[in-house]
């Protein structure tokens, strides 16, 4: 212990960690009865942390090329000790972790924690969100099998409707006219150091910005704490929310290992570029929404192709929601009431016909 | 620190709720969770960072060259399963095949007509035409493999043991 103490001295008279991590010490976190909902953040950057983790081990055996990416896929999970579930961790750990993201994206919403002065917390948090999916798009791809060979092929394909520059966008995303060879070292350094770099930047202002406006109160607690200041309550960050926090992991951890274990990451069949897509195409699940609705619009609408239609619509909800704390003022004194009308409505939107596409033959 | 922590209104007046374990303890329990779960993590983790073994390095023969490819005083390097292998036709004519690999640090070595011995470039090491270590660094002979022309083709086997 004395030589543990004269560590944390010459270290402390150096770099005065002490003052770092005093904020720590006295950060609270109010309490009351939606507290459980802060807990989301936490478990998707635990989720984060797992992805980076498996990521690193995944990548000392894959190899992105379209004539080993399957095989050294297939050698992780049928020869490599423990591959199976480094590869199934990796999986169901992405899955929970966009799952957690958009769970804790709609509480946010519907307790109102993206009003001022905590916008630029939102925006953070949704680009990080975009990025979740970009993770899930390109990863998709890496393992190299028909499913994914062909999902990207189309998702390209609704990219390259867009008007004017569809195109050199779907040339972009494919690096070249087809997926191939090309595509697989886009979406592998893409997957591997674009998206870790701009997400570990991101992250960092994220977390930063909830350090410094603390935990959001919602207006309603808010309201009654203001009327009845005795019923304010807060616990300490550390321990107490800190416990909190770790319990949650741990919960999630368990989960996560038993998905990997009872229901392991499949890899079907290797990519045949010449072969014809088989029946059952569909994307990830957090696609499925999309897709479905993409597939349910009519070939022409006033003449306008339908699917330009749909990925317009995509482009502007999703723009719409971005921008969603500075468009809240301007909608009036019922502002609030129609943003968490339209929460509730997207939620029921995605949630049916995400069960749609994936009940429908 | 819970005493502390209980004495309510603080400055802000709200009330803290007072912690249900001291800090020492609580960070007891963290330090010993998370060295117990990280050394339970670790396990499979090691375990996925040691390499299966290769399949392909314990090739037992492989096809060497064919013949009138070497002159007589000639030598020639081919694969053998993961490593390279060397095939020496002697002035005589007749073959010979050993590995390539040199015993000191596993360079690969050649053979050297004007000299007839077998030379590691890396630290001059010398082997007779039979790869035994006949000067410089190196402390082991050559392994030396079996030679059966087939043929028009030339295959090279590991020597059978007895």
């Amino acid at each position: 212990m004395k030589t543990a103490a004269l560590i944390w001295t010459w270290i402390e008279e150096r770099f005065d960690v002490g003052e770092l991590i005093a904020p720590l010490r006295s950060k609270t976190v109010p309490r009351h009865r939606f507290s459980i909902w802060y807990l989301l953040g936490g478990i998707t950057l635990f989720l984060f942390f797992v992805q980076v983790l498996t990521g690193l081990l995944l990548l000392l055996y894959y190899r992105p090329s379209t004539q080993e990416a399957y095989e050294s896929v297939q050698y992780i999970t049928t020869r490599v000790q423990f591959g199976w579930l480094v590869r199934s961790v990796h999986f169901w750990s992405a899955n929970l972790m966009i799952f957690m993201a958009v769970a804790h994206m709609f509480s946010v919403v519907l307790l109102r924690a993206y009003r001022k002065p905590r916008e630029l917390t939102w925006v953070s948090g949704m680009l990080l969100l975009f990025l979740a999916l970009g993770f899930g798009f390109s990863g998709y791809l890496l393992p190299w099998n028909t499913l994914s060979f062909f999902a990207t092929k189309v998702a390209s394909e609704v990219a390259g409707q867009v008007p004017l520059v569809g195109h050199a966008l779907l040339v972009f995303m494919r690096g070249g006219e087809d997926v191939g060879g090309a595509t697989l070292a886009r979406f592998f350094s893409l997957h591997v150091v674009v998206l870790p770099a701009l997400a570990a930047t991101l992250l960092m202002l994220h977390l930063w910005l909830v350090q410094k406006f603390g935990m959001s109160v919602p207006p309603s607690v808010e309201s009654h704490w203001t009327e009845v200041p005795e019923v304010r309550q807060e616990v300490r960050f550390f321990p107490d929310f800190l416990l909190r926090d770790l319990m949650a992991w741990c919960v999630i951890l368990a989960a996560l290992l038993v998905l990997a274990a009872a229901l392991p990451a499949e890899l079907g069949h290797k990519a045949d570029p010449f072969a014809p897509t088989p029946f059952g195409i569909k994307p990830e699940w957090y696609f499925l929404a999309q897709f479905q609705t993409l597939r349910l619009l009519p070939a022409k609408i006033f003449g306008i192709e339908g699917e330009l239609i749909g990925v317009f619509g995509f482009g502007l909800a999703g723009a719409l929601w971005l921008a969603l704390p500075f468009l809240e003022g301007r909608l009036g004194r019922n502002g609030s009431r129609w943003v968490r009308a339209a929460a509730l409505l997207g939620m029921v939107y995605l949630g049916s016909l995400t069960l749609y596409a994936y009940f429908a033959k | 620190m819970s005493t502390i922590a209980s004495a309510a209104p603080t400055s802000r007046g709200e009330q803290l709720i007072a912690s249900s374990m001291p800090r020492r303890r609580a960070l007891l329990l963290l330090m010993g969770s998370l060295v117990s779960s990280l050394g339970t993590l670790c396990y499979p983790i090691l375990r996925y960072l040691i390499p299966p073994g290769e399949t392909n390095s314990s090739a037992n023969d492989a096809l060497a060259g064919m013949v009138g490819e070497l002159k007589p005083n000639s030598g020639k390097t081919f694969r053998f399963g993961s490593r390279p292998a060397l095939l020496v036709r002697l002035a005589t004519g007749e073959y010979r095949s050993m590995s390539a690999v040199c015993t000191h640090l596993g360079c690969t070595v050649q053979y050297r007509p004007e000299t007839q011995q077998i030379w590691c470039p890396c630290h001059n090491g010398c082997y007779d035409l039979n790869g035994r270590n006949v000067g410089g660094p190196p402390p082991r002979p050559l392994p030396a493999f079996d030679v059966e022309v087939r043929g028009q083709e030339i295959y090279v086997s590991r020597k059978q043991v007895a």
